[in-house]
C-alpha cells in the first residue's frame, strides 16, 4: 500500500504501524520527534498500536533549538 | 498618523504596495514588537523590522558580542566585539532607522520577568537557542494571549511556526516538553550555515510584519520546514490544538511559566 510521508509518496507493507515506520525511514532520535497521521497527533505510547492505512499522509516532526548563540 | 516626507520617501516601496499602503505602514511605525534573543536569528529581525519601521522595538539577551557570532549574527560587527548584544543590536538599529525607539533588555529571560517584558508588546519573536527558553516563551505568550513566531535552526536545515490566541496549536501541543539537556543537538556542537539563521530570521520578520498589517495568511496551524542542501521547502499543516494541551488545552495545568533548567537544578540538590 502507498502513504504520503511529507511530501514523499512511499510503498510499505499491509499491517506496517507507526513504531515500525519509523525504524523504517531511520527517524534518528524518534523518542523526540512528533508524528502526526491525517492531521492528528499521535501519542508516543500509541506508536505500537497505530497501525497505518493505505492514503495515509504521515508528518515527522523534529525538535530544532538554535536561535542561536 | 501624518507621515513627514522622509518618511513617505522611507517607506514609499511598502507604502506603494496594494497590501500594506498608508493605513498599513503607519499600523507598522505604531507597531510593538519584542525580540527575546539578539542572536542568528534575532539579528535579521531587528534590521529588517527596524528597517521597516516598527515603532517600538524590544531586545532583550544578557550576551556579549563573541567573535564565534559574527559569522551569522549579522547585526553585530568586529568593533562590537565585548559589547552587550543589545547595545550593538540597538545602534546598528537606531542607524538604519531614528523613528525607530529601541528598548533594551540586558537580562536572560525566565519565569520571574517574562510575563512583564511581554505585557507590553503586540508580537513576540522568539530567537532563542534553547528549549527551556522556548517552551517559557510558548508558555508565557498562551497565559498572557500573546502571539509570536517560534523559529528554530541547525546545520543546513531550519522550521518556523507563528502562534496566535485562538487559531491553531501552540508550539507545546506539537512538542510537548523540553528534550533532556543535550539529547538534541545544538548548532554550538552541531554547526549552523549563517545564511541559514538570515533565511529563517526574515521569515520571522515577515509573520510580524504581516500580523501588524494584516495581509496574507500567517504560518498559524502550520510549520514551514527548510532544507537549504536539499532546496526543500515544506509546509506541515499541524493538527489542530490538543485538547489535553498542559498550556492551551481545555484544563490546563501549567498557569503560570515555569524554567526547566531550574527544575532540573533543583532535583539535583
Amino acid at each position: 500500500m502507498h502513504i504520503t510521508i511529507a511530501d514523499r509518496k512511499s510503498e510499505i507493507a499491509d499491517g506496517t504501524t507507526v513504531a515500525q515506520l519509523l525504524e523504517i525511514e531511520k527517524v534518528e532520535m524518534p523518542l523526540y520527534v512528533t508524528v502526526s497521521v491525517n492531521d492528528e497527533f499521535i501519542a508516543t505510547d500509541a506508536r505500537e498500536t497505530t497501525v497505518l492505512k493505505d492514503g495515509d499522509h504521515v508528518e515527522f516532526l523534529y525538535f530544532m533549538g538554535g536561535g542561536c548563540r | 498618523m501624518n507621515f513627514t516626507n522622509d518618511q513617505l520617501a522611507r517607506y514609499s516601496r511598502h507604502i506603494i504596495l496594494t497590501e500594506i499602503g498608508v493605513k498599513g505602514q503607519a499600523r507598522i511605525n505604531e507597531g510593538r514588537v519584542l525580540i527575546i534573543g539578539a542572536g542568528g536569528l534575532g539579528a535579521p529581525v531587528a534590521l529588517y523590522l527596524a528597517a521597516a519601521g516598527v515603532g517600538t522595538i524590544g531586545m532583550a539577551d544578557a550576551d556579549e558580542v563573541d567573535l564565534s557570532n559574527l559569522q551569522r549574527q549579522v547585526i553585530h560587527t568586529t568593533a562590537d566585539l565585548g559589547k552587550a548584544k543589545v547595545e550593538s543590536a540597538a545602534e546598528t538599529m537606531k542607524a538604519i532607522n531614528p523613528d525607530v525607539t529601541v528598548k533594551t533588555y540586558r537580562s536572560f529571560i525566565y519565569s520571574g520577568n517574562i510575563l512583564d517584558i511581554i505585557k507590553d508588546y503586540d508580537f513576540i519573536i522568539d530567537g532563542t537557542d534553547n528549549f527551556p527558553a522556548k517552551f517559557l516563551i510558548n508558555d508565557a505568550c498562551v497565559i498572557a494571549r500573546k502571539p509570536f513566531s517560534h523559529a528554530g535552526i541547525l546545520r543546513f536545515n531550519g522550521q518556523l511556526m507563528t502562534y496566535v490566541p485562538g487559531a491553531g496549536p501552540c508550539y507545546r501541543c506539537v512538542f510537548r516538553e523540553p528534550p533532556p539537556k543535550d539529547a538534541v543537538p545544538t548548532c554550538r556542537q552541531a554547526g549552523v550555515i549563517g545564511a541559514v539563521a538570515g533565511v529563517i530570521g526574515s521569515l520571522q520578520a515577515m509573520e510580524a510584519v504581516k500580523f501588524l498589517t494584516g495581509a496574507g495568511d500567517l504560518l498559524t496551524g502550520s510549520l514551514l520546514t527548510y532544507d537549504a542542501l536539499k532546496n526543500d521547502w515544506h509546509k506541515v499543516r499541524l493538527p489542530p490544538r490538543r485538547a489535553d494541551c498542559a498550556v492551551c488545552g481545555a484544563k490546563p495545568t501549567i498557569l503560570e511559566p515555569v524554567d526547566y533548567e531550574q527544575a532540573v537544578c533543583d532535583l539535583k540538590h
